[in-house]
């Protein structure tokens, strides 16, 4: 404990889900721990701290990357969007909508990383084919679902999106 | 697990980079994506005193491209330059081979030149460098110098850098006209680590006859193993070369070591085989490219 203690801190801000947070780490804290530990966030899962099971995937400004495998430190000043700042309110998000409705989970430990990765993947991809939702999820782990429902989760994901953008655009014209 | 304790270094310049690195000396690492590195601090496996994190030094994400190859450096991740059309349009490989590194989210962080520096046998871009004859510029506080591919990789999970250099960018230069290339690997699960990776380059003359066929392999040997095999299909037609020959021809020069993935006669014959496929393949693209193309 006194050598832990005797470790030098630095102050950092993140913004994450949209709202300014700071603390006061040590340099080796990852940015998964930071997320748990220091911010109180529960919502990023960690399986195996070394990259291979996607769990503690979040979003880096923007882009999927493993919360494992990244100090905190070298965040500082980045835009982290966790499983937490997916829904809007009440109202899931299309991946969580989608996993709900398709079952793509069962004990739920892998969903937090395949909800955030997924996100990422429509947001460049609106329409993926079947192939490439396969594809979209094969750096994430999951010991329960055996996938089938998961891909499938990634199908219906773009057809809700596509569905709400439509009863917006239909509102809009109204 | 955690990584152990360390002394954390976060330059903003190349210069003050190089100088921190210069103090550190032999207890310093350079933490570019971590993707490599920040595994083996977590399971213990290294626990350097002082990392130098290059990740807010300015200049570095970059991707030059002229007429005479890419140049890409050291903070450019994965997905970037698998990404850049004007780097894919001259070095085709590149994005070939980046396709197949790692997964999606582990190309968003992971950078190309750490892998090299990585030096890991099992490293796609190991294979590019050594295949098309680039080179790694390297610096240190006060000197710079480039090393070509061939002296870079000294050993599994060892290159030349010194105690205090780090790798600034590496150079992968344009193929000679009329090139094809591919890359081919057979891995237990897509975006794993392969058991063995073909990279392949034929040139064709003016008469889409064979002038060279070259092959470099992932996961084969300690450093990346380039092959020269032109004398099975020398002066024939792309399309009715003998590449099975070619395959046989580069089984006497493969000896691989065995795990707990592959044994080494799986190995090879993985290397016979993908050899054949990977030639073949680089030689239909060769021969598809408009006639005084540049690849
Ligand atoms: C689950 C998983 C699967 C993977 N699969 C593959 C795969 O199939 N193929 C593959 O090639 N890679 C794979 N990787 C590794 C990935 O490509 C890494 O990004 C890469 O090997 C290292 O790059 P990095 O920027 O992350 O380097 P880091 O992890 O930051 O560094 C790796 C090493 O290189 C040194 N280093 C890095 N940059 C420099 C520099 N500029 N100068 C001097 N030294 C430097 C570091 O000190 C360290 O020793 C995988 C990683 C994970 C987590
Ligand atoms: S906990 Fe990060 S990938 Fe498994
Ligand atoms: S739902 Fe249990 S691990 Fe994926």
């Amino acid at each position: 404990m006194t050598d832990q203690q005797a470790e030098q801190t630095f102050p950092i801000t993140l913004s994450v889900n949209g709202v300014p947070r700071t603390a006061e780490v040590p340099a080796r804290r990852l940015l998964s721990d930071c997320l748990r530990h220091d911010l109180r966030m529960t919502g990023t899962h960690v399986g195996c701290e070394h990259g291979v099971c996607g769990a503690c995937t979040v979003l880096v400004d923007g882009a999927p990357m493993r919360s494992c495998l990244m100090f905190a430190v070298s965040a500082q000043g980045s835009e982290i969007t966790t499983v937490e700042g997916l829904a809007d309110g009440e109202t899931l998000h299309p991946v969580q909508q989608a996993f709900k409705e398709c079952h793509g989970l069962q004990c739920g430990f892998c969903t937090p990383g395949f909800l955030t990765t997924i996100s990422a993947v429509l947001d460049d991809n609106p329409e993926p084919t079947r192939e490439e939702a396969v594809e979209a999820v094969s750096g994430n782990l999951c010991r329960c679902t055996g996938y089938q429902n998961i891909v499938a989760s990634v199908l219906r994901a773009a057809e809700i999106t596509r569905e709400r953008s439509a009863v917006a655009i239909d509102e809009a014209g109204r | 697990m955690k990584p152990a304790p360390f002394t954390y270094h976060a330059p903003t310049t190349l210069a003050e980079a190089l100088d921190a690195l210069d103090r550190v000396g032999e207890d310093g690492k350079v933490l570019a994506g971590g993707q490599s590195l920040i595994p083996m601090l977590n399971m213990r496996l290294a626990s350097p005193a002082h990392l130098v994190d290059i990740n807010g030094v300015a200049g570095l994400g970059t991707v030059d491209v002229d007429a005479t190859g890419v140049r890409i450096g050291a903070l450019a991740r994965h997905a970037q330059v698998a990404g850049h059309d004007a780097a894919h349009s001259v070095v085709p490989l590149l994005r070939q081979a980046l396709q197949l590194v790692a997964h999606p989210v582990i190309r968003n962080r992971g950078t190309t030149v750490g892998s090299l520096a990585h030096a890991d046998p099992s490293g796609e871009m190991t294979a590019v460098l050594s295949l098309l004859g680039g080179s790694m510029d390297l610096a240190r506080k006060g000197a710079a110098r480039t090393v070509p591919a061939a002296e870079f990789f000294v050993g599994p999970l060892e290159s030349c850098l010194e105690p205090g250099e780090m790798a600034v960018s590496a150079w992968f230069p344009v193929p000679p006209p009329r090139t094809g290339t591919t890359f081919r690997e057979v891995a237990r699960r897509h975006g794993d680590y392969a058991m063995c990776g073909v990279a392949a380059a034929v040139t064709l003359d003016a008469d889409q006859r064979v002038l060279s066929a070259r092959t470099s392999y992932i996961s084969m040997t300690a450093t990346p193993l380039v092959l020269d095999l032109t004398e099975a299909v020398a002066g024939k037609p792309f399309d009715a070369a003998d590449w099975a020959a070619a395959g046989q021809l580069s089984a006497d020069q493969l000896d691989p070591e065995p795990d707990i993935h592959a044994t080494a006669d799986y190995r090879r014959h993985l290397g016979v085989v993908l050899t054949r496929q990977a030639l073949t393949d680089a030689a239909t693209v060769a021969a598809a490219q408009p006639q005084g193309a540049t690849r």
